[in-house]
């Protein structure tokens, strides 16, 4: 495979309105508008090459992987096998540390169900070290998407542990004076967002790693909103687990991918189990493969791994420096614009401050669908409600807002028809004063 | 575009959003003395999971006539234009006269846009035939209807 590389200047309108030529979705109309395609955060939309890529695997390579002679299989596991590795070194892990799952959620409910597993004396010696129970403590912030918080809610109810959270001010961030007491002697795992899909922030890794490190408890970073906008090294950030999904980061739906360090890979039990993880199998019991075959058990989302390749080969050509670059202009111009429109209330960091390309906010007197359904009707797709972080939502002392996020295909010109439009609302609803 | 936009947001509509008629404290003897001391009360609490929207609403009813609608609630302009409308709507009605509108409100919403409401039955809840084309927005409109339903079915049983 040729090594790609990425220009070194810095994305533009002009590159980026090249860019959306590869996206056949951002041509499209919405409601007699151009549509304007605001909403990435939630999932983004795939380039041409990807799409291609899932179609050539099916019209050339389709096969089961892992599991066949003839030449067809081999060529489909080869496929399979190199979108591993594409996906390991955009992250800076090994493939064996990869495990192909549907989703960011599946994969967090991976590290869950394992443990518990664990917990239930699964996995022999080698996993006893993963066993839960009462006394122990599992810590998240207030700032969770459900996908982050859930499991580790279940996983709590089935160990007897605890489940505490690091709490959140009134801008949204993290209480890190807080953070230090959360998590003690009882910790066993801290999971926490790498950056908030609603208030936009990105949060300090590595002191929160270091908590963590200094208490002996295991580290999962949800990485859903970061792996997809700015350069990932997972090495360096010393996480024991990662997770993120293909759809919002140009890849189909379908495909998400767990990152575990190989030493916890290999001790872990399996959690979903059947064929293609196992070695050999009596009617009593079952050996199992190494990772990551070994948590991924049946017939695998080849098609979709591979066009999640593809995607990766995408956004390493645009290059991540360059996209999170692009993005953090957008992510100013949004807050600075909306931060001036009467009645408007941004979630999250102030203008000037370190955020991802998305911003979340409230329209007084005016509901989150409302405000919705008006983008929309000038062809804006932006996401409303409670975006899966219905505590954090509460905290702020709200139960909806609005949310805007932006990608490497968006242009200013984009915001400010998106801020224009929003300028627009209290007026329409009857709201301003 | 904008003018389905307008065909969603109706004047009476976002009229009624701010003024909310029956929106008021909730407890079952609140203002006892303009309520029959025979009426049977019932209430049901709505919630959409998808936008949080929320409603309880409670009826009072007195030898099959609505005597009083109350209600609280959080959420978009359809949501609380559609209780407030009801109120108005049912409010002094019998139960049969509330069962039969809430059959065409409910016939109307799922009508994609293909039914013109029969404003004698309807009344203002007549200007909710736009959402109808919306299907993500039906559910807005529906949720104090479905929560007026289950509260009289209480208040009966
Ligand atoms: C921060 C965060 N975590 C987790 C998820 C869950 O991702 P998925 O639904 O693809 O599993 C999302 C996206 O919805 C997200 O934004």
């Amino acid at each position: 495979m040729p090594i790609l590389s990425a220009p070194s200047h810095p994305l533009s309108n002009d590159e980026v309105s090249r860019i959306r030529n590869d996206f056949p979705l951002l041509s499209s109309e919405m409601n007699g508008r151009p549509l304007i395609y605001l909403d990435s955060g939630a999932t983004s939309q795939n380039p041409v090459s990807v799409l291609e890529a899932e179609q050539e695997y099916y019209e050339q390579r389709n096969a089961a992987v892992h599991r066949g002679a003839h030449t067809l299989a081999v060529e489909a596991t080869d496929a399979y096998e190199a979108a591993r590795t594409t996906v390991a070194s955009f992250i800076g892990a090994s493939p064996e540390e990869i495990v192909f799952t549907s989703n960011a959620t599946e994969a967090l409910n991976l590290v869950a169900y394992s443990l518990s597993n664990a917990s239930l004396g699964l996995g022999g010696a080698d996993a006893r070290p993963y066993a839960l129970g009462p006394g122990d403590s599992i810590v998240v912030t207030e700032m969770e998407h459900h996908a982050n918080l859930i499991p580790w809610q279940e996983l709590a109810a089935r160990t007897g542990a605890s489940l505490r959270f690091i709490p959140v001010d009134d801008d949204g961030a993290l209480r890190l004076e807080e953070a230090a007491s959360v998590i003690d002697g009882s910790t066993r795992l801290l999971a926490f967002t790498h950056a908030s899909n609603v208030l936009g922030t990105i949060n300090p890794v590595e002191e929160l790693v270091s908590l963590a490190r200094g208490v002996g408890a295991l580290t999962v970073l949800d990485a859903c909103q970061s792996v997809p906008h700015l350069p990932v090294d997972v090495a360096a950030l010393d996480v024991d687990f990662m997770a993120f999904s293909g759809h919002k980061m140009l890849g189909p739906t379908g495909i998400g991918a767990l990152y575990g360090k190989s030493k916890h890979l290999h001790a872990m039990p399996p959690f979903l189990t059947g064929g293609s993880m196992i070695t050999t199998v009596t009617m009593e019991r079952a050996e199992y493969l190494p990772p990551p075959a070994r948590f991924e058990a049946g017939t695998q989302r080849i098609s979709q791994a591979v066009a999640l390749g593809s995607a990766v080969n995408y956004l390493v050509e645009t290059g991540m420096d360059r996209i999170e670059e692009w993005e953090r202009l957008l992510g100013e111009r949004l807050v600075v614009g909306l931060e001036q429109i009467d009645g408007v209330r941004v979630l999250g960091p102030r203008a000037g401050q370190p955020r991802i390309g998305l911003a979340a906010f409230d329209v007084d007197g005016v509901h989150s669908h409302d405000v919705g359904q008006f983008l929309d009707s000038r062809g804006i797709a932006v996401r409303v409600g409670h975006h899966c972080a219905q505590p954090l939502h509460r905290r702020l002392g709200l139960t909806a807002s609005t949310r805007a996020s932006t990608y490497l295909y968006n242009t200013t010109d984009e915001v400010d028809a998106f801020l224009a439009a929003v300028a627009d609302v209290r007026s329409f609803f009857g709201a301003s004063a | 575009m904008s003018s389905d936009l307008e065909s969603l947001y109706q004047d009476i509509i976002l009229d009624h959003a701010k003024r909310r008629v029956g929106q008021g404290p909730l407890e079952p003897s609140s203002d006892a003395s303009s309520v029959a001391a025979s009426s049977a009360t019932g209430e049901s609490h709505q919630l959409n999971p998808i936008c949080g929207d929320e409603i309880t609403l409670r009826v009072w009813l007195a030898e099959s006539r609505i005597e009083r609608v109350v209600w609280q609630g959080a959420g978009c302009a359809i949501s609380m234009a559609s209780a407030s409308v009801l109120t108005e709507l049912v409010s002094g009605g019998t139960r049969d006269e509330m069962m039969e509108q809430l059959d065409r409100f409910r016939e109307l919403m799922r009508s994609r846009g293909t039914i013109v409401p029969d404003e004698e039955i309807l009344g203002d809840a007549a200007a909710f035939a736009g959402v109808s084309r919306f299907p993500a927005r039906v559910k807005c409109a529906m949720l104090a209807w479905v929560a007026l339903e289950e509260a009289v079915l209480a208040a009966n049983s």
